[in-house]
């Protein structure tokens, strides 16, 4: 299992390097200009210079990124619960909660700005609006997704309520909530950076600005980069966190591979 | 230690569907007596989970009343143990967490003072005794369809049942592994004697576990029969060979055929 999981980065890391290459050769043999498509290589070298200021950027959408996902994740898994066991509560809210799904996050930034200002809240409300949804639903429908079986193994055991939703409700959960951790977490992202864009004077967001005003596409795609590496990561490490706590699942899913 | 006795007085059950209310069960009358084996046989459809949802309590009656050893019961009792046609193991636990879930639910240390057992060994032995000692720490995803059904066999047996009902527990199961799981099963009830209501469509398997079986009608399900096995215990590999237990099938298969269950050609 070990072996199959590095050689499954060895191979991502491949297709990788393949694609740059392919990108490398048509910029040269295409003589494209530089101020429409840079090279993998100049953006690489230009990682390395800026590294310094990549890296301070980084870590303020990291921080957005963070608070975001994590005010998402306790107000979206306990509202989740309330949707699943109460009907008034399911009825009222849940379409209020995909009407605001709805609207796009460029169009509230404008309002959420003119209420909390410029400063950091602004962006933590877009990136926790944004992932809110997904963490919500997946935790829903994983939460409902006890068969009638297993509720009835649970009575027949003369189970608490409270016990039939932390023995038995939650954990047949866990893959579904999981799931939608790891769609929110890359959507947390995506809502720090549209902030940056509407407001800000830092953060990655801001650095891409800045290098689009000045033309420098080189730079703007060392922060798309950036971007990517930290969405990679970010993911990967919801991802570690889930195989951490269910063994059990991605066993099964391995089998079923 | 005796079973329970189960009482059905005019118990039946209609459901409310959206097409308008469907009887599943007739009015039944039956009695089945403390520690005997007890296997209801029918066509699919004709209610026989419900009728086991029914006095398990997992499902309320339309009608009539049911009487666990005496008593009017109408929600899960304590001494009541189930074998779910499904599994139903819980995945995110091990094999020996499974069989630990009653205790653990009820927060059961379970100590015998004189043979200073704990939870956990006897966890171990009913494992043992179903031959699966050797996987206790692993998921259920690691064991084979029987294996998982013997383990949820374990985790109703540990809860010391006085009454074991079984829903159709082999249907899942290869004709081998189903035999063995048989004679496994008449090893248990001849050790513990509690009474076990046995569901099944298979007829051989019916008269060869049981001392009584309950033949049932097609939807709406009624009781058409009530046929007394004379076969002596311990039952054997041989027993099948014995002329009583293929009349017993032969009778059987007769009251399914003047049902209108069993057709020639
Ligand atoms: N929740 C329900 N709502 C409406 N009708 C139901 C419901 N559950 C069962 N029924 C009906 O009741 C009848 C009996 O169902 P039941 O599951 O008890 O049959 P069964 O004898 O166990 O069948 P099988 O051998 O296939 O498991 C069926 O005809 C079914 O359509
Ligand atoms: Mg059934």
């Amino acid at each position: 299992m070990r072996l199959g999981r590095s050689m499954r980065a060895l191979s991502v890391a491949l297709t990788i390097i393949g694609l740059m290459a392919l990108w490398q050769i048509i910029c040269w043999a295409g003589s494209i200009p530089e101020y429409i498509l840079p090279p993998p290589s100049d953006i690489l070298l230009r990682m390395i210079e800026d590294a310094d200021s990549l890296y301070r950027h980084s870590l303020i959408t990291l921080w957005e990124v963070f608070l975001g996902f994590a005010m998402a994740v306790v107000i979206g898994i306990p509202l989740a619960i309330l949707l699943v066991y109460s009907r008034y509560i399911s009825q009222s809210f849940f379409p209020i909660i995909v009407g605001i799904h709805c609207v796009p996050m460029v169009s509230l930034a404008p309002l959420l700005i003119i209420w909390f200002g410029f400063g950091l809240l602004t962006k933590v409300l877009i990136a926790f609006l944004i992932s809110f949804f997904p963490i919500v639903i997946n935790t829903t429908v994983g939460l409902r997704s006890m068969e009638k079986e297993m509720l009835n193994l649970a009575k027949s055991l003369r189970a608490s309520s409270a016990q039939t939703f932390l023995y038995f409700r939650l954990p047949k959960a866990l893959p579904s909530i999981f799931g939608g951790l790891k769609v929110g977490i890359t959507l947390a992202i995506v809502g720090a950076i549209v902030a940056e864009f509407v407001a800000s004077e830092k953060g990655l967001g801001y650095l891409q600005l800045m290098a689009n005003s000045q033309l420098d596409v080189t730079m703007e795609f060392a922060v798309i980069f950036t971007l990517g590496i930290i969405g990679i990561g970010l993911f990967n490490l919801v991802g570690w966190i889930e195989r951490l706590s269910m063994p059990w699942y991605h066993a099964t899913r391995k089998e079923a591979d | 230690m005796l079973g329970k006795r189960i009482e059905l007085l005019d118990a039946e059950k209609t459901f409310k569907a959206r097409s308008g209310p469907v009887q599943a069960l007739r009015p039944i009358r039956l009695a089945i007596e403390e520690s005997s084996f007890v296997s209801i046989v029918g066509p699919s459809g004709c209610g026989k989970s419900t009728l086991m949802n029914m006095i398990a309590g997992l499902e309320p009656t339309s009608g009539g009343e049911i009487r666990l050893a005496g008593q009017s019961s109408r929600k899960p009792q304590e001494g009541n143990a189930i074998v779910f046609q499904k599994d139903v193991l819980l995945e995110w636990r091990s094999v020996l967490d499974n069989v630990l879930l009653p205790f653990e639910l009820h927060h059961i240390t379970w100590f015998d003072r004189r043979s200073k057992r704990t939870n956990r060994e006897l966890a171990m032995e009913l494992l043992e005794m179903v031959g699966l000692a050797a996987f206790a720490d692993k998921y259920p995803f690691e064991l084979s369809g029987g294996m998982r059904q013997r383990v949820s066999i374990c985790r109703a047996l540990i809860q010391n049942p006085t009454l074991l009902m079984m829903d159709e527990p082999f249907g899942a199961l290869d004709a081998l592994t189903r035999e063995q799981m048989m004679y496994d099963l008449l090893k248990i009830f001849d050790k513990y004697k509690f009474t076990v209501l046995f569901i099944t469509h298979s007829i051989e398997e019916a008269v060869f576990l049981s001392d009584r079986v309950v033949v049932m009608s097609p939807r709406p399900g009624a009781v058409v029969r009530d046929i007394p096995i004379q076969l002596e215990r311990p039952r054997t590999i041989d027993t099948r060979a014995n002329p009583a237990f293929q009349k017993h099938v032969q009778e059987i298969r007769d009251v399914f055929k003047a049902e209108g269950v069993l057709k020639e050609v």
